[in-house]
């Protein structure tokens, strides 16, 4: 069993074995945020990577080994800033309340 | 070219998109986000279709460009207004090549589709049509288009200006983190070249930075304001927003974009590559 969590991205087609793949879900009280931005700054808080979330909420990147942080903007929202480990082989996921 | 001249700001949008003389159009990265809802008004153009030839690697050229905008409903006198995700990436990329074919009237909307988002301004899935036009376009200005062979010439006198993550210019990674990482070829960056990544032009919410702090970026790492200068990235679009930064917003005078950029130049046989995250010296190259 892959252990995707429950919601989560599908993985189908993505050779995961070759990728540190990080990847969640953007909440307000619980509820999906279609219209929220989830940046990948790098170790030392320079951008990486942006991506819009998806109609349920949910982002994805194919980032390297390493601590990397998701900055997510949204709406009538503060950014929040969240700090991930990523390793080739493995899917980090994570889940951001704003 | 200003600041005042070439960016509006998304109220600006919103006050005017209806106007008769503009034209507001989308372009993506994600060719698909105009689909699911753009702004009122708003036509799309596809930079993988509507602006590649679909057989060799190279731009539309003169002739197809026209068939293009004629077919759209743009106009040689109508103020063409550019947005699109990604920071404006891709729709950074339509205005170099609206400036490429000689459009009198082009510009940038600040902070692009994200800033409008943010600023919870709607969006609509409904898509306008446009009477045809006959546009007409000039020669490409080949004043801001750089090639391979101007990029090597480039390498120890001339500004190289790599804009893309500090990992990818190092070498640690093949592309840019939302996509995946397989790629044919080789890593790393041109040597001599300085790595300003073009997240360090623009604010979180995507709007370009003020020209004080943009001009105190590139006094930072050294451009030398008498020299030309190439912008190079993956494949030109994050260049083509530095272009735009360097050409429309600073008043640099010969700035070129490599479209090519490092799909084409990390696949070259035999040119010289630097890793790591120094530029590396001509002497190496």
């Amino acid at each position: 069993m892959c252990g995707a969590t429950q919601g989560g991205l599908s993985l189908d087609g993505i050779d995961v074995a070759k990728e540190a793949v990080v990847q969640g879900q953007v909440l307000r009280d619980g509820e999906p945020v279609a219209s929220a931005y989830v940046r990948l700054l790098d170790r030392t808080g320079e951008f990486t990577a942006e991506v819009p979330t998806s109609a349920t909420g949910h982002f994805r990147f194919f980032a390297g080994n390493g601590e990397w942080t998701l900055r997510t903007l949204a709406p009538k929202a503060d950014p929040v800033d969240r700090k991930v480990h990523a390793q080739v082989g493995e899917v980090a996921e994570v889940s951001i309340s704003v | 070219m200003t600041r005042e001249t070439s960016l509006v700001t998304t109220q600006w949008v919103e006050e005017h998109a209806h106007d008769d003389n503009v034209v507001l159009i989308e372009v993506d990265e994600d060719t698909t986000a105009y689909d699911k809802g753009h702004i009122a008004g708003a036509i799309k153009l596809d930079w993988t279709t509507d602006l590649q030839d679909q057989v060799r690697r190279d731009f539309v050229n003169k002739r197809q460009f026209e068939e293009l905008l004629s077919e759209r409903g743009v106009a040689n006198d109508d103020t063409v207004v550019l947005y699109g995700g990604n920071n404006n990436w891709f729709a950074a990329y339509a205005y170099w090549y609206f400036t490429l074919y000689g459009h009198a009237d082009v510009k940038l909307m600040d902070g692009g589709r994200k800033k409008w988002e943010l600023d919870s301004r709607p969006l609509t899935d409904e898509v306008p049509s446009r009477e045809k036009t006959s546009y007409t376009a000039t020669e490409q200005d080949r004043s801001i288009r750089a090639f391979r062979d101007d990029t090597v010439a480039a390498i120890g006198t001339q500004n190289l200006i790599d804009v893309r993550s500090p990992d990818e210019y190092a070498g640690r990674l093949l592309a840019p983190a939302h996509l995946p990482q397989e790629q044919a070829q080789r890593a790393g960056h041109v040597p001599t070249s300085l790595n300003v990544p073009w997240s360090k032009n623009c604010n979180d919410d995507g709007t370009f930075k003020s020209d004080e702090d943009l001009k105190a970026l590139y006094a930072e790492v050294g451009i030398d304001d008498s020299k030309d200068t190439i912008a190079l990235c993956r494949i030109g679009e994050r260049s083509s927003l530095t272009w735009f930064v360097l050409k429309e917003l600073l008043g640099h005078q010969n700035v070129k974009n490599y479209d090519g950029s490092w799909t084409e130049y990390g696949s070259l046989v035999g040119v010289p590559i630097a890793l790591g995250d120094e530029p590396g010296t001509a002497e190496d190259a």
